[in-house]
């Protein structure tokens, strides 16, 4: 069976120190890596202001990891991050499926698009300084809406 | 509901609620006409397909300060991508991306 394709953030106090996240990381790598899977991308967003407290602290290291590999490995890093101390929240999502669908998508607008374009005798791609460009639209760019009462 | 007119929550069409009347309907002569710019999709219109939820600032307009989600008939989002901001929603809540209620 085809890996799948997961994207697991955690949260680390704000104190953490470089160290301590490549440490944890590390041991991650190792569950992961004993688990035939492969970690595909790390990111460090870095300090963050958490949008309500999460034990006493207002502020916290997020580390997004991108995960290829079984359900069962996912299982038992979840696990494992529950148990730790240091992580103070974490959250594992399936990606694969949203993202082909996503892709899917773009990739059919563009060719119907281009599509078009050749059917009114246009070369396929849209030149630069043709039609609006992004920015400028009749809205005044607001992005308020009318009669906010909820 | 059609045409994103008037805000009734439920209740039926009323015949003497005042504030369903129609923007051209001047029984009472001097009542300002309703003005009120027509609702799009803004995913569907900036064709943004992928509603992510690290994405904060794309989500940030559709959570009021209170912490709910903005409902579609005020925002304007259609039925599908309502469906995929409420879920993008709810995951950038669990990682404190955005707040569950704020007083």
């Amino acid at each position: 069976m085809a890996d799948r394709q997961y994207e697991l953030v955690y949260i680390l106090p704000p104190d953490t120190t470089e160290q301590q996240v490549t440490e944890l990381h590390e041991q991650l790598g190792q569950v992961v890596t004993r688990m035939h899977g492969h970690i595909e991308k790390n990111e460090n967003w870095g300090r963050r202001r958490l949008a309500y407290e999460i034990g006493h602290h207002k502020e916290g290291v997020y580390v997004l990891d991108v995960i290829n590999g079984s359900g069962e490995l996912m299982k038992e890093l979840d696990r494992r991050l529950k148990v730790m101390d240091l992580v103070i929240r974490h959250m594992v999502v399936r990606v694969d499926e949203e993202k082909s669908v996503v892709d899917r998508t773009r990739t059919k607008r563009q060719s119907s698009s281009e599509r078009r374009r050749v059917k009114r005798g246009l070369p396929p791609q849209r030149q630069p300084g043709e039609g609006r460009s992004p920015g400028d639209s009749d809205d005044d760019g607001d992005d308020r809406f009318d009669g906010v009462e909820v | 509901m059609a045409f994103g007119q008037g805000r009734s929550g439920g209740g039926g069409r009323g015949k003497k609620s005042d504030k369903d009347k129609k923007a051209g309907d001047k029984k009472d002569g001097q009542r300002r006409p309703m003005f009120r710019r027509r609702k799009v999709c803004k995913f569907c219109a900036d064709k943004i397909d992928d509603i992510n939820y690290k994405d904060v600032k794309l989500l940030g307009p559709f959570v009021p300060e209170r912490g709910k989600v903005l409902p579609r008939r005020i925002s304007g989002t259609c039925a599908l991508h309502q469906r995929k901001l409420q879920v993008a929603i709810k995951r950038a809540r669990q990682i404190a991306l955005l707040p569950y209620v704020t007083e």
